[in-house]
């Protein structure tokens, strides 16, 4: 079975017209028109449209797939829509041993887990303080401050970066985490505050009256209160940390300490010709992130607009 | 942005004022003291000690001395850094205009009467959380043997070698997958933006006799206007700093045809012009204040999203 013609030229230009009768059929339904004859057949080819569109975005990941599971002789033939026959999990073996998968994988759940932990924490407890305080100066400027790097692209402060944490013993995973949460932090810290500013005050004064200090009253009160923030926040921070490659492969200095997508690069030099292991690595690891988000997916998509929209 | 100035107003509400020599609570400082600290040392000062040595001619380590504006001189003069300005500018500029209307197509599209909504929807999001090099390695794949095969097989010479090699389209491919990818975070917000619209506009509308393109360019558009701004302008600025897809897709190549920003900035750090891309890095950073102050000014008035 060969499908080879559906290249992505063809299909973003499907992409392109298909959305655009897409866009004026669903007006006139979305809109609440009256009923009219071809109604029900446009809802239709709009959604086959999209159909097709889905496709387009569903391909790469598919061609993934098929490849990591061909024996390498079929891998080789240049035909990446074909189903893998025989069947054949040798790439994931090889994979899994050639990038060290296990020890990889330790070293992403880490920089992700961290940085996920520290942009929460640092981020919700600044964010409490320059709110309670506005009308104080320091926190007042700490909060323009601590905004400015929203201004900062990475690539911009990365050579001294490079320099000070390999000098400080930080060119590790742990050096990574510090310097994503930094560049996470005024985004979180202007979602927190945002939110923030709309827990009423009186919540807060009748727990004082109660005897709450402010440490028991931001744990017991306010932190679970940002649960919903925390969740963009945190779904921002893994995203970012786990998929990124140029910070970590320009801070972490060991190669045996690098994250999942810096150690795929071994299939652009060395063993460049085993498709179906390269491909079996890249799946390994992408589907960490793909199968967290089909679980939580109405939490990504809502987390995504919402961050979007304040920041 | 609305935030901030939402913060400023709300304070301006009396009330607050005679409380502004209140003792504040000692714990407040230790809330605020780590972000403070830890932002200040890895952000802050690696940014002065950049900047500070873009005056000098240091190559990173040993001796150096100072050599003031003689970097930047220089780089407004270097072929290569002016190629890859002109390179990411006009790659961000094209990749904006290609996400913004595929996206907002497919938002209307997603936001019309349709089946599977949902899970047409799920499925668009998914690119936003696959790794960009990991994918432009599959991209690079099939640019490199699919397409060439497919066009080797259908009798179409153009397509008969990968885009990839020819320095003229291999920023295509960039676009090609940069859009893949980003298109989910734009759409999410055109989603955002259209449903925020009220039907009854468009019934109003429709009993006005206003057809459907008349509908999308006189309703729609006007009324998602700052969604388009605030996509425009967040796309430009990633898309400045293009760097993982990039080199997972062409590494730069062919030549330094691909050669972002990013890529040049980081270059420096292995060929041992840290100095001079030091400078590069500051111009960089002065032209991303510039689209901040932009971003800024125009968010700011638009504080009903």
């Amino acid at each position: 079975m060969s499908t080879i013609p559906l290249n992505p030229d063809t299909t973003a230009k499907k992409a392109t017209s298909g959305a655009d009768t897409g866009s004026t059929r669903s007006i006139t339904t979305g809109g609440g028109t009256p009923p009219m004859k071809g109604r029900k057949s446009g809802r239709w080819s709009t959604t086959v449209i999209l159909i097709l569109c889905a496709v387009t975005v569903l391909l790469p990941l598919y061609v993934t797939i098929s490849m990591a599971f061909k024996t390498s002789g079929q891998a080789v033939d240049g035909n990446a829509f074909s189903l893998p026959a025989p069947f054949s999990i040798d790439g994931f073996v090889q994979a899994w041993e050639l990038t060290r998968f296990p020890v990889g994988f330790a070293m992403s759940f880490i920089v992700t887990a961290g940085t996920v932990i520290f942009t929460i924490i640092l981020a919700s407890f600044a964010s409490y303080a320059i709110v309670r305080n506005w009308d104080h100066r320091l926190f007042r400027y700490s909060f323009f401050y601590l905004l400015g790097a929203m201004f900062i692209p990475f690539p911009v402060v990365a050579l001294p970066q490079i320099q000070l944490t390999g000098r400080f013993g930080l060119d590790n995973p742990l050096g990574v985490i510090l310097l994503a949460t930094m560049f996470q932090l005024s985004f979180s810290v202007l979602l927190f505050t945002a939110f923030l500013r709309s827990i009423p005050i009186e919540l807060e004064e009748s727990a004082r009256i109660d005897g709450a200090t402010t440490w028991q009253t931001f744990w017991k009160l306010i932190f679970p209160l940002l649960a919903p923030m925390s969740a963009t926040v945190g779904i921002f921070a893994f995203l970012y940390a786990w998929n990124d490659f140029m910070m970590p492969s320009l801070i972490i200095s060991d190669a045996d300490m690098q994250t999942l997508p810096v150690r795929q690069n071994l299939f652009q030099s060395q063993f460049s010709s085993d498709y179906n292991v390269a491909f079996a690595s890249y799946l390994m690891a992408m589907a960490p992130a793909i199968i967290a988000y089909l679980f939580a997916q109405r939490w990504v998509m809502e987390g995504v607009t919402q961050g979007a929209l304040k920041g | 942005m609305t935030a901030t100035k939402s913060i400023v107003t709300g304070s301006g509400t009396g009330a607050k004022a005679p409380r502004s020599r209140r003792k504040i609570d000692p714990i407040y400082y230790f809330f605020l003291f780590p972000a403070v600290l830890l932002f200040t040392l890895a952000i802050t000062v690696p940014g002065i000690i950049g900047i500070f040595f873009s005056l000098t001619d240091s190559i990173g380590i040993g001796q150096w001395e100072f050599t003031g504006f003689t970097n930047y001189v220089a780089a407004f003069s270097d072929p290569a850094i002016l190629s890859s300005f002109l390179f990411t500018f006009g790659f961000a500029l094209v990749t904006v205009i290609v996400v913004n209307v595929i996206a907002f197509m497919l938002a209307v599209g997603l936001t019309s009467k349709i089946r599977f909504k949902m899970g047409l929807r799920a499925i668009f999001v998914i690119p936003m959380v696959v790794s960009g090099i990991i994918i432009a390695y599959v991209f690079q794949f099939l640019f490199q043997n699919s397409l060439p095969a497919a066009g080797g097989a259908l009798g179409i010479p153009f397509l008969e070698t990968s885009i990839l090699a020819n320095p003229d389209l291999a920023w295509l491919g960039i676009v090609i997958v940069t859009a893949w990818q980003s298109i989910p975070g734009t759409l999410l917000i055109y989603i955002a933006g259209l449903l925020s619209i009220p039907g009854d506009v468009y019934e109003a509308a429709s009993i006005d006799g206003a057809n459907s393109r008349q509908q999308l360019f006189g309703i729609t558009l006007p009324l998602v206007a700052g969604y388009v701004v605030i996509n425009v302008i967040l796309g430009f600025k990633n898309y400045l700093n293009a760097y993982d897809i990039i080199v997972g897709l062409t590494g730069g190549g062919p030549g330094t045809s691909t050669r972002s920003i990013s890529m040049t900035i980081i270059r420096g750090f292995q060929t041992g012009d840290y100095a001079y891309q030091m400078a590069t890095a500051t111009l960089f950073f002065i032209i991303t204040i510039i689209i901040a102050v932009l971003q800024l000014s125009v968010t700011r008035g638009r504080s009903n999203i």
